[in-house]
């Protein structure tokens, strides 16, 4: 029942922008789905093909990436490595015929908590209309119980 | 002493702190950050104002040797400079710094909502509140402004504030609550009370005053409904002193109240069968039912009051017994006016004349009274219409009342007549009695007299009567209510001198007789008053008979009333607060009402007394409602908290107040705070703002509609000589640009902006390109002089802006929003501080800085940055932070390192082979997270977690206790790695670092989990999923902790020397000011001469004598021994990096230098348009002012002098303005006509940049007649050749012509351009140019001096154009930020760093490529990454193709255990 599924969605998140933007949400008491688990990163700029690989393969539903607005990267140009790497993976997720959707790259400042909780309701959405990773063990494993 | 906590605030602090000195930051507000948290973006980059301010924020609040003093104010300055004495005054928080955790508990309770000021005034905060989120200290604090006026006015200080806000949240039982504190008799007060507090209530200025009464009445309504629910107040341990109180009344009730709460015991002692005095027997039931009165005095006897009924002192017991005899340690004597008064006219003694008192008691004491046919009372009080309505009830045919006075003076109150008038009850007005009719001794009638008037002139009670205006009036029954007095007889002869034979003598303030231990007060005192009043005397009583039991001087610091000063006042704006009249209460319809003795006024029902008190204006702001208090889950909120004045003693006073934005409404014709959507452009930066009013969407706070079409109004406060503003404010022509562009991005359509200008400022770094850009972003550029802003006449409220273009034609347009560009003044406080402190301040009111100084002042050892000394931006201000920290270090270097505080740690433990054992701490954050996720369940699933060993919860684990317990479970446990699931690692990581630490750990063993900011408090609706949530990141982040090993930060020595980089102005001032800090210098100039391109000057814009100024640089430079000369030398070779340079010169020479200092300095830029080296009577402004210098021959006899400006400068070619070309213009052309008034000055200009105070050099050459005629740069200037001289066409921009002037000179305003030798220099030191060729700093607003890669600093015209006293204040700030990196022994390695695997390494150069901060370097055909130089973000690692490099703490290994831990099934 695509109603029930809640997906996990991993973010990856930079200390400076995206993850202060998470706080600033929590501060100012947005509300979001609560679907995301939130991993702190020093910079985007640290992101690596096989974690973002690594963490589909452990099942999650969706993973994203986000870090400072461009421009803005607090070490200068971490975040535009971080969304090449990421637009590479999704190459590759569409090559494997994995639906790349599930994954994606946000630019986001400290001071946007809103759109942090945003991020987090588009995502979500995004996630429950594809419906669960073909990878997401659990989620498979229940459907197939049943019918 | 760093005074002011903005940006420039926490800058200087940093640097003198990192120097070795220990910083005192006094701040006035309760937050540190100043203005720059209040701001969206930043120009040009803009990049977001609150992401760069934060890492800031928190660097400074959390250094050792900061201390943040806030919330504080200099009262006084002494001393000189080394050694001040500064006295401090600091408000008191009323909260805990230690205790708030911030979770903001208390603001949720608070029902006290008011303007937020950081937001503007755009929304409400509430009355406990933290200036923004991201505040430091993370605490909250409370606003408070004076006693409302509805407390100050009541006899019995019941805070009525208080609890109208309680009932506004519908708290009644904590309403009666607070109420009962002060006045037991809610109920009673609720229906019959004077209500002063209403009369003074500050809502009439409004529409009416807040029902005040009506609404204690419902309190007590509640309570009394809910009686098994309450709990009364517990008296203080009880005391063995006996207190007598003679009289039951409101007065002694309540002094035996007050002792009884004190502990004393309490007798009162009562003539009547019942106790209650008046509030029993002389108020009638309907006003007053009795079982109220019965009610709240068996409450009193619950808390222990004994009342002896029907014992009549004087009869029964005497004073002298009572006191001597009975043991009684002191009495209050409060018997009350019972006896009615009679007027002497004949027929008064008559039977069936009563007086009202005797007539209601008799009635209120049970006696079944009938009365028939006609009654006349005669009074105009509430006592008088008491016996009238009594009258009516208890059968009278009709009833008529005689008041001397008219409907307007009558005492008795309006409500009570117009009730009695819907009863049928007949007024005569201004009627006095003259005599008593009767027949056969029994009353018939009476005879009256008009009455002329009541009160004489003084108003005093006299009346006049008419004579011959008698008429006759008919009764069966005549009630006289016209005053009442005191029985006195009870005190006998032995105690007749306490009185004065018609009331009792006693203290007005303390109520003390002249007998000791004899206290008396209420009517018996006073004369007939009323029962608040009474009660009021009771409570005043009872504090005078405790200080005289206990020898207390009855008088000492002693408040009776509350001080003048001290009552809050009406703080809204006309039109601010919305009309909103009194709710009406409910009442019988008066045909059934006067049939019974049931109450008339129905009360209001508990929603009408909600709605009630919402209309209450918070007068006090803080209401002392204390729900704070009870929402406080760690005791944190001391409402008693005081003022504190202290002493600091300090070496220098760095003054950093910032400025205040100029009130737009003092500028009718802008219609600001007229029209709503006129706002201003700090309004409209919080509208921009993700974390503002609206969240970030653009849209008009008037009717939250999104604008088409945006104007903004530059130079509003600014440039205007009509109110002694003939400044530039320097900052809005740019923060306008940004603002119109942003909005355009916010906007969901196309968003049309329009700027309204007169000339375009944009003479900043990067500052052109940025306005290009704005061209090219479609924003409209309007040179024009604006009349008025009007509002169009219709539901839109859009505005119609009215302004004149530059021809004179006269335009309209009309727009749904107008910005404002406000300038800046100076802030508040500023004039007071510079008294005090004996500074001297420009015209304005800004600080005058002391000449060519970048930060001095007039005062030695006080210096000033940022805005204090005038309109500047950001980088600026940065600039004179650093710069004054740098100064103030070199004054007190002998000082340095002598106050710093550092943390000792134990040794840490060697954990390596050890098995990962995790210790998790979960926390309830109080109610924040434990409120929502189920907190015990989390700590049972974090102990089936492998490798955890220990967890429990904290309530608050970042709580002082809690850190203690970390470190005993540390030991107890042996647990080698900690992990707390709370807050934010942003805010709360360092504090619990420190903690393992201090318990032996490394402190990269540490790591957390945040289930508040991102669980708790997003999900607070699902409490089920967030507890699920809560769980997964306990477990990522256990994962995580598992692999964490310790980081070891490497250290490397500091070679304490400076390397510094061109022997101008630039670099000798830094030279000097890091030579000041006891540093030795290499200062390497290629030329063979110090003095660069000041050489060339001759006049500051002050009139300052620059040769002189530069020969004092190189004289003292020469002198100083520290500093070393290396001239005719360039850099040729660079290596090392931060804390230890080798630089090789030309010359050969080997340098070594722990930083290096760029400052190489600017060339003016050789025109090669009109006619210059072509034609020698066309100069470059330099070449000009050295001609006007030496007298040259060329300007003798010039009659005409044409000064084009812009020449090389923004242009295609050098997109850039050069900045001080319009100054130095401005400056020629006053010294040209200095030299020879009737001389001809025409300057051709684009815009005329004179930001500052320049403004006013270039109203004074306009005023001398210097013609000013602008050009575009589609339609240059023609300089053409002619016989004698040359002729210069221009097309004028008002007439549209081409003007033609014969110049005998023309000065042309050359660019200001790079040296070429930038470029070796870049790639020695591996340090960015900008595309102009100037070098590009760390970053454009907060690090502008600084390089990215560490150590090495630029300073002057190397950075970008600017005058001379720029490049001397940011000299000596590149020198302030060396000596904070030179002060250290050894430099450390930021906590996580890069590591390469060499084995694994292919030395591909990625990450050589890739670092911005150049720490990777190969050696031995590896990559290896040098520690202190990394700033710790991966990006290497990310990009590494063989993976040979990992970051330590963030790990791919830690990233994928993390998601492994997320996705595993705890078993």
């Amino acid at each position: 029942m695509a109603g029930d599924f809640e997906p996990k969605i991993v973010a990856f998140c930079c200390h400076y922008c995206a993850y202060s933007a998470a706080d600033l949400a929590g501060s100012m008491r947005l509300q979001y789905p609560t679907n995301i688990r939130i991993v702190e990163m020093t910079c985007s700029g640290n992101i690596d093909h096989r974690v973002i690989l690594n963490a589909f393969e452990e099942g999650a539903d969706g993973v994203y990436v986000a870090g400072c607005m461009e421009g803005d990267c607090h070490f200068l140009k971490g975040n535009y490595r971080a969304k090449k790497r990421v637009n590479h993976v999704k190459k590759l997720l569409e090559e494997i015929g994995f639906d790349s959707r599930r994954l994606e790259f946000y630019n986001l400042s400290a001071a946007m908590g809103p759109r942090f909780a945003e991020i987090a309701n588009e995502m979500t959405q995004r996630i429950k209309e594809l419906g669960p990773s073909p990878l997401n063990k659990k989620e498979n494993g229940k459907e197939g119980d049943g019918k | 002493m760093v005074v002011g906590a903005g940006i420039a605030g926490i800058q200087a602090s940093l640097d003198l702190a990192e120097s070795g000195y220990y910083v005192h930051l006094v701040e006035s507000s309760p937050a540190i950050g100043g203005t720059m948290p209040m701001l969206d973006k930043t120009f040009p980059t803009n990049d977001c104002s609150m992401c760069i301010l934060s890492p800031k924020l928190v660097e400074c609040g959390r250094h050792l040797n900061i201390n943040a003093i806030t919330g504080t104010k200099i009262e006084n300055v002494s001393g000189c400079a080394g050694n001040f004495t500064v006295t401090l005054k600091q408000s008191p928080r009323y909260v805990d710094l230690d205790k708030c955790k911030g979770c903001g508990d208390c603001a949720n309770a608070c029902p006290v909502s008011i303007k937020n000021e950081f937001n503007q005034g755009l929304e409400l905060r509430k009355a406990i509140f933290k200036r923004y989120p991201q505040a430091f200290p993370n605490a909250f604090s409370i606003d408070k402004c004076g006693i409302s006026p509805c407390r100050a006015a009541c006899p019995t200080g019941v805070n009525s504030q208080g609890y109208i806000q309680l009932i506004k949240l519908g708290k009644f039982k904590e309403a009666w609550q607070l109420i009962y504190r002060d006045n037991p008799f809610p109920a009673i007060c609720g229906r019959i009370c004077s209500h002063p507090c209403q009369e003074n209530c500050l809502r009439s200025r409004v529409d009416e005053p807040v029902n005040i009464m009506l609404l204690k009445r419902a309190a007590a309504d509640y309570v009394y409904d809910h009686l098994d629910e309450i709990t009364l107040p517990v008296p203080e341990t009880q005391r063995e002193d006996k207190v007598a109180i003679i009289g039951s009344g409101p007065a002694g009730l309540s002094c035996a109240y007050h002792l009884t709460m004190r502990g004393y015991k309490t007798t009162v002692f009562e003539a009547m069968s019942v106790p209650g005095g008046m509030m029993r027997v002389g108020i009638p039931e309907y006003r007053l039912p009795k079982k109220w009165v019965e009610l709240e005095i068996q409450l009193l006897v619950k808390l222990g009051i004994e009342i002896k009924l029907n014992t009549q002192i004087g009869k029964d017991l005497d004073i002298d017994a009572l006191l001597n005899q009975h043991g009684y340690k002191a009495i209050f004597i409060s018997v009350g006016a019972t006896q009615g008064a009679k007027p002497s006219v004949p027929g008064v003694d008559f039977d069936g004349v009563y007086t009202a008192v005797e007539f209601l008691k008799a009635i209120n004491s049970g006696e079944n009274i009938k009365i028939k046919g006609r009654v006349i009372v005669v009074g105009g009080g509430n006592v008088a219409i008491d016996a009238a309505r009594t009258a009516l009830r208890l059968g009278a045919d009709n009833v008529q009342v005689f008041a001397l006075e008219s409907r307007e003076e009558m005492p008795a109150s309006p409500d009570e007549i117009v009730e009695a008038e819907e009863e049928g009850i007949i007024f005569h007005h201004r009627k006095g009695i003259k005599s008593i009719k009767g027949i056969g001794g029994k009353a018939s009638g009476l005879v009256t007299i008009d009455v002329a008037s009541v009160f004489d002139n003084e108003g005093r009670f006299n009346p006049v009567y008419i004579e011959k205006t008698e008429k006759d009036f008919e009764a069966d029954c005549i009630i006289i209510a016209i005053g009442q007095k005191t029985d006195l007889s009870f005190l006998g002869d032995k105690y007749k001198n306490l009185s004065d034979g018609r009331i009792i003598i006693a203290d007005t303030e303390t109520f003390a007789t002249n007998i000791p231990g004899v206290f008396a007060g209420g009517d018996a005192v006073t004369g007939p008053k009323t029962v608040v009043a009474a009660l009021g005397a009771g409570k005043e009583a009872a504090e005078s008979i405790h200080r005289y039991i206990n020898g207390i001087d009855l008088k000492f610091e002693r408040q009776f009333k509350v001080p003048e000063g001290n009552i809050a006042t009406f703080r809204y704006k006309d039109g601010e607060v919305a009309p909103q009249g009194s709710i009406k209460p409910g009442s019988n319809e008066p045909y059934k009402r006067i049939k019974s003795f049931v109450e008339v006024n129905n009360g209001y029902t508990f929603e009408q007394a909600q709605q009630e008190a919402e209309r209450c204006l918070n007068c006090g702001i803080c209401s002392e409602c204390f729900e704070c208090v009870r929402a406080c889950n760690s005791s944190a909120i001391i409402h008693s908290m005081a003022e504190k004045v202290f002493d600091i003693n300090v070496g220098a006073i760095v003054l950093s107040l910032g400025f205040t934005p100029f009130d737009a409404s003092k500028l009718d014709y802008y219609g600001y705070g007229k029209y709503p959507n006129v706002l201003t452009s700090m309004e409209f930066e919080r509208i921009l703002s993700a974390s503002g009013p609206f969240q970030g969407h653009l849209v008009r706070p008037f009717d939250q509609r999104e604008p088409q079409k945006i104007a903004w109004i530059q130079c509003v406060g600014s440039r205007n000589c009509n109110i002694d503003h003939d400044y530039c404010s320097s900052v809005c022509c740019m923060y306008a640009l940004k603002e119109a562009i942003i909005a355009k991005e916010h906007s969901h359509d196309p968003l049309e902006t329009t700027i309204f200008y007169m000339d375009m400022r944009t003479y900043g770094k990067g500052f052109e390109k940025y306005y290009e850009r704005a061209k090219e972003q479609g924003v409209n550029f309007v040179r024009s002089r604006i009349y008025a802003v009007e509002q169009v006449d219709d539901e839109s409220k859009n505005l119609r802006i009215r302004y004149a273009n530059e021809d004179g034609s006269i335009n309209t347009e009309e727009f749904d929003l107008v910005v404002l560009s406000v300038g800046m003044e100076p802030s508040a406080g500023v004039k007071e501080l510079a008294e005090k402190i004996g500074l001297n301040l420009n015209q304005f009111g800004f600080v005058e800085p002391a000449p060519l100084s970048g930060v001095g002042t007039n005062v030695p050892g006080v210096y000033v940055a940022g805005a204090i000394s005038g309109p500047r931006d950001i980088p600026e201000t940065v600039m004179q932070a650093s710069a004054a920290a740098g100064v103030a270090g070199a004054m007190l270097s002998e000082a340095r390192g002598t106050l710093v505080r550092e943390r000792e740690f134990p040794d840490e433990r060697d954990v390596s082979g050890e098995e990962p054992r995790i210790g998790v701490f979960v926390c309830h954050c109080g109610i924040n997270i434990g409120g929502v996720v189920d907190v015990p369940a989390v700590v049972e699933m974090a102990r089936t977690l492998p490798y955890v060993v220990h967890a429990e919860h904290n309530l608050y684990t970042c709580s002082q206790d809690t850190q203690a317990i970390i470190r005993e479970k540390i030991k107890e446990y042996n647990l080698n790695r900690v992990v707390v699931a709370s807050c934010s690692p942003r805010t709360h990581r360092p504090l619990f670092q420190e903690t393992i630490r201090e318990a032996g750990l490394n402190r990269a063993l540490f790591e957390m989990a945040n289930i508040r900011d991102q669980c708790s408090w997003v999900h607070m609706h699902e409490p089920e999923k967030a507890t699920q949530k809560a769980m997964d990141l306990v477990k990522m982040i256990v994962a995580k902790a598992a692999l964490l090993q310790p980081i070891q930060q490497v250290a490397v020595g500091v070679t304490k020397a400076a390397l510094i980089i061109g022997g101008g102005v630039s670099g000798m001032t830094s030279a000097l000011s890091l030579a000041g800090h006891g540093y030795r210098v290499h200062l390497v100039e290629k030329t063979d001469r110090l003095g660069g391109a000041a050489l060339r000057l001759k006049q500051g814009m002050q009139g300052e004598n620059i040769p002189s100024f530069v020969a004092g640089l190189i004289e003292q430079v020469r002198q100083n021994e520290l500093i070393s000369v290396h001239t005719g030398a360039e850099v040729k070779e660079v290596s090392g990096y931060v804390g230890n340079f080798v630089t090789t010169l030309t010359t050969g020479e080997e340098l070594q230098h722990g930083v290096t200092i760029i400052a190489t300095g600017g060339e003016e830029y050789k025109p090669d348009a009109y006619l210059y080296g072509r034609n020698d009577r066309v100069l470059t402004q330099v070449e000009l002012e050295e001609a006007l210098a030496d007298g040259d021959g060329r300007l003798h006899g010039a009659k005409n002098v044409v000064l084009i400006q812009c020449v090389g400068s923004r242009e295609p070619e050098r997109p850039y303005c050069s900045r001080v070309c319009c100054a130095r213009a401005v400056k020629l052309a006053l010294k040209l006509k200095e030299q020879d008034p009737t001389r001809n000055v025409f300057v051709l200009y684009r815009d005329v940049r004179t930001y500052g105070f320049m403004e006013e050099k270039y109203r004074e050459a306009r005023r001398r007649g210097v013609i000013f005629i602008r050009y575009s740069v589609e339609h240059k200037p023609q300089v053409e050749a002619t016989g004698d001289g040359l002729k210069v066409t221009v097309l004028d921009h008002v007439l549209g012509v081409p003007v033609e002037i014969n110049a005998d000179i023309v000065g042309l305003a050359a660019a200001i351009v790079a040296p070429e030798s930038n470029k070796q220099l870049s790639q020695l030191f591996k340090v960015p140019l900008n595309e102009d060729g100037f070098f590009l700093e760390a970053h454009m607003k907060l690090r502008p001096v600084d390089f990215a890669s560490e150590g090495t600093f630029m300073a002057g015209l190397a950075h970008s154009p600017k005058n001379i006293d720029e490049n001397i204040a940011q000299a000596r700030a590149a020198a302030g930020r060396a000596a904070t990196i030179l002060n250290k022994e050894r430099l450390e390695s930021h906590g996580v760093t890069a590591v390469v695997d060499p084995n694994k390494c292919a030395a591909c150069l990625t990450c050589v490529r890739l670092c911005p901060f150049n720490a990777p370097r190969i050696r031995n055909y590896a990559a290896s990454i040098e520690p202190v130089l990394c700033q710790g973000c991966g990006t290497c690692a990310g990009e590494c193709p063989n993976k040979a490099i990992t970051l330590q703490g963030y790990n791919d290994q830690m990233y994928m255990n993390m998601v492994h831990g997320l996705f595993k099934e705890v078993s």
